[in-house]
């Protein structure tokens, strides 16, 4: 049932980095509406374009900094700063799966240039990365790539959000939110192959909404995730096999 | 508020980016110590699926109609198209367009 296309090790070549671009392209408008209204959203919270800018170039994680801008507390103290990291981990767990799936593709490669490609995961340039993984490409500078090009936007898009918070104010009235449900929504077209492999996604979604539903955070999106992972590993048992890998 | 960088934010900043930092590397990490059996490859193929419908899924339910009709509208200029770029710009202009007609969600 699960055939595969033999996945080559990872290697650098050049000519991967114009795809590899080209295939994060949909999401560059929208990272920068979403930079731009976090800027606008910082602004309004009374930070400093310099201690916004530090933010989205260390955090680096767009839904998490939002989460945790307007949950901000109006005093620092050691125990909210302890509940602002304990909601950026649940807003940012989402990483450990999605490097777990990077492993097999990076792993042959020297640890410094595999974990520094780590830092630049998120949802959007890991998701086209895998894509692109799912159709026998290899190549790491596809990823890599493709995710320095967002991380600078994101790092630039704020200064002008920040700058002109006025009319920033609102980024639902420019349909800033559904940036990444639309892009998901659209890689998942392209992977559909049948019913059977839908299942555990299935799973996934009926989880994450009971999930949503029934506690407060961001634990849905990981509760979701694994259950889907749980499911795929229970289907269809392989056949014994002995030797070559797959 | 006249300090350039305060040093409580600029704290709470480095804890934030320590916890993202663990988990970008932690998955990855883990990952080195597992031996990837078909059991595993099958589980790891599910998961960008499986993280998506996690994802958008409650955000859809819980987003009201326009939310719904944007993302059911990006997902068929997708089928029809097989356009990404297309279908973002879709999902995001019917939503701001039902917006402003002011339908709310």
């Amino acid at each position: 049932m699960t055939s595969h296309i033999p996945k080559a090790p990872a290697y650098w070549a050049r000519d991967g980095i114009l795809p590899g671009v080209i295939a994060i392209g949909p999401l560059l408008p929208g990272t920068l509406a979403f930079g731009m209204a976090f800027g606008a959203l910082c602004a309004q919270k009374h930070f400093t374009l310099a201690e916004v800018e530090v933010m989205m170039a260390t955090v680096y994680g767009g839904l998490s900094q939002f989460v945790a801008v307007q949950a901000w507390p109006e005093r620092l103290t050691p125990s909210s700063i302890a509940a602002l990291a304990l909601l950026t981990t649940t807003v940012n767990i989402r990483f450990v799966l999605m490097t777990a799936t990077m492993q097999p593709w990076f792993g042959n490669l020297p640890p410094w240039q595999a974990y520094s490609s780590m830092l630049l995961v998120t949802d959007g340039g890991w998701l086209a990365a895998m894509r692109y993984r799912e159709h026998g490409g290899a190549n790491a500078w596809f990823y890599v790539g493709g995710g320095l090009v967002l991380y600078a936007l994101w790092v630039v898009a704020a200064i002008p959000g920040f700058l002109l918070a006025e009319q920033l104010a609102d980024p639902k009235k420019y349909g800033v939110d559904l940036v990444m449900p639309a892009f998901f929504a659209a890689m998942l077209v392209p992977a559909w192959k049948g019913p059977r492999r839908a299942l555990p996604w299935a799973v996934s979604g009926a989880v994450a909404v009971a999930i949503h539903a029934l506690i407060p955070g961001w634990w849905f999106i990981i509760a979701g995730a694994l259950s889907g992972a749980i499911t795929a590993g229970l289907m269809d048992e392989p056949p014994p096999r002995h030797g070559a890998a797959s | 508020m006249s300090e350039f960088l305060r040093s409580d934010v600029m704290l709470a900043f480095a804890v934030m980016t320590a916890v993202t930092v663990a988990s970008r590397l932690g998955g990855y990490w883990l990952m080195g110590y597992v031996t990837v059996t078909p059991r595993i490859r099958r589980m790891l193929d599910a998961l960008p699926g499986s993280i998506i419908v996690a994802a958008a899924l409650p955000v859809a339910v819980n987003g009201g109609p326009v939310v719904m009709v944007a993302i059911a509208a990006a997902m068929a200029v997708t089928i029809i198209r097989r356009n990404d770029f297309l279908a973002v710009i879709t999902g995001m202009s019917v939503a701001a367009l039902a917006r402003a007609l002011g339908i709310a969600g």
